[in-house]
């Protein structure tokens, strides 16, 4: 083959490309960000925050969606981190290399492609309908659990997989069994990989409208029981907007949702990280 | 001669590997044996198959018998837990755990069920005095233990194991990784010890097996060629393949 670019040149331009992509990334990020903040924070006040809706939500604020939100994502984290770290145990330290064990990694990895309407649509379907869960908190929390579970199944695996074997060997040695070198060695050790995850299918959950829509309701009052219906920030945003109910209420609930959002991934990541420095010792 | 192990007739196979040929060796109580040898001739096999590590490998099978003062270990009766605690073992690369210093410590005591904070820190103290670790790691016990060097971490990784007060300590080549002065403290380290303990150490190091043990095992291809008094083995081996390899015309 002809060379026509001589390497260090070949290799400038290489630089180049790859600052422009990772710049560009970022650009995109903060101009999606700024604009839904620049659209929003006008009409976000504390009143907005704190006080009910008026008038289906044309004026008054958003502070029962909130706590929706705040509730189904709950649910839906407590419900799917034991089932998902657990499954992650289970497949990357009890079960070697079976066909179960395939079938669980498909199963994950399908489940975290479909559609969210259809999850909805499946929520509706068993925890609505066939469970007798009703429009609820509850059945909402569950779908969105569902949902969350392959991400954190997933990252659990990865994580797990990657702590280096020599501790549980340690472990073992001393004469610790397996499920004690699991929760005191392999388990901490793996917990930032875990809490990523955990905080990835989180996301998931609390920017969900289309797994809610059909399982939650869509009630305008602060849900009382986990058996009331109610309505997370994201379906009320849809409902606000698609309706033609106010332009601008729609814009001040993306930009709380995008606060929260941004301040749980912020708060995490600080712990995660001195988690991880307290643990390595750097 | 007091002996800590008895091995009979050992064979050990790994699918269709042949790993340990009808290997017997008795390993003297209170006193370091050397297992020598090139690599690949069954020196780290053997030394997990005393406790029981090479249980966790789906494909390991074994004929033989293995006696811990007296006991069979193979026995279904005996408890694994409780023979690792009597067996201890340092591993070829430090393997602290991600914890901190103390807990590092603690940890086999913990899983033992100890859990008074004063009896807990008097063993920690003390098991960190006897590996000579003490004096540099007092005031930094809640510091990670992934930040010592790596001398320091195999001298944690034996205070670790001296912690749950075993019988026997099993080193796997535990200076492969570290520098030369970090050996020598090893070394030192292992010359205390072996006052309390009974060490068996896999080494490919001739000067180290001549400097900290009294007895030394050869083994090749899976068979204990020669074993006997380190000094014998070294200064008239009975086997010329004794001889070839202390003297490096092979391995």
């Amino acid at each position: 083959m002809h060379r026509f670019i001589p390497p260090k040149i070949a290799q400038k331009i290489m630089t180049g490309v790859f600052w422009a992509s990772g710049l560009l990334t970022i650009l995109i990020l903060l101009v999606i960000i700024g604009y839904v903040l620049f659209k929003g924070l006008p009409v976000v006040n504390f009143e907005f925050i704190f006080a009910d809706p008026v008038n289906s939500g044309r004026s008054g604020g958003i502070f029962p969606f909130i706590m929706s939100s705040i509730y189904v994502t709950l649910i839906a984290v407590l419900v799917a981190t034991p089932l998902g770290v657990g499954a992650a145990v289970y497949l990357s330290e009890y079960a070697g290399e079976n066909r179960l064990v395939k079938l669980i990694r498909f199963g994950a990895e399908t489940l975290s492609s479909i559609p969210s309407i259809v999850f909805g649509l499946f929520g509706l379907a068993f925890f609505v309908i066939y469970l007798g869960l009703g429009w609820s908190v509850l059945a909402g929390g569950l779908t969105l659990a569902l949902m969350a579970l392959p991400t954190i199944l997933s990252a659990s695996e990865v994580s797990i997989e990657s702590i280096n074997k020599s501790y549980a060997e340690g472990s073992l040695a001393l004469g610790a069994t397996k499920w004690q070198t699991i929760y005191k060695v392999v388990i901490p050790a793996a917990l930032p990989g875990i809490t990523t995850g955990v905080i990835l299918g989180m996301g998931r959950a609390i920017a969900e409208a289309a797994a809610v829509l059909y399982t939650v309701g869509a009630a305008l009052m602060i849900p009382t029981s986990i058996m009331d219906a109610a309505r997370p920030l994201p379906l009320h945003l849809y409902i606000l907007a698609t309706e033609g109910l106010s332009m601008d209420n729609a814009w001040g609930t993306a930009a709380v949702l995008v606060i929260m959002i941004l301040i749980i991934t912020v708060v995490t990541n600080t712990l995660v990280d001195r988690y991880r420095k307290k643990m390595m010792g750097r | 001669m007091e002996y800590r192990i008895e091995v009979e007739n050992l064979n050990v196979h790994f699918d269709e590997l042949h790993i340990l040929k009808d290997v017997s060796l008795k390993i003297p109580k209170n006193a370091v044996t050397s297992l020598i040898g090139p690599s690949g001739c069954g020196k780290s096999t053997f030394i997990r198959t005393l406790n029981r590590m090479n249980d966790m490998i789906s494909t390991f099978k074994m004929e033989g018998t293995v006696l811990l003062d007296g006991k069979d270990i193979y026995d279904p009766k005996i408890d694994v837990v409780d023979l690792r605690k009597k067996v201890g073992m340092v591993f070829q690369k430090p393997n602290p755990f991600p914890k901190s210093i103390f807990d590092n410590v603690a940890y086999g005591l913990r899983v033992h069920g100890v859990n008074d904070k004063d009896v807990l820190e008097q063993k920690v103290e003390e098991s960190l005095k006897s590996a000579a670790l003490w004096d540099e790691v007092k005031n930094i016990l809640d510091k990670s233990a992934m930040g010592l060097s790596g001398g320091q971490q195999q001298r944690l990784c034996i205070a670790r194991t001296i912690a749950v007060e075993p019988e026997v300590i099993l080193m796997d080549e535990p200076c492969s990784a570290l520098d030369p002065i970090s050996t020598t403290k090893i070394e030192d380290l292992i010359h205390k010890l072996k006052n309390d303990f009974t060490i068996i150490i896999v080494t490919h190091n001739m000067q180290q097996a001549t400097r900290v043990s009294k007895h030394t095992a050869f083994f090749l291809h899976g068979e204990i060629v020669e074993s006997g008094l380190t000094e014998k083995i070294f200064i008239e081996p009975e086997d010329k393949r004794t001889e070839d390899y202390i003297t490096g015309r092979f391995g």
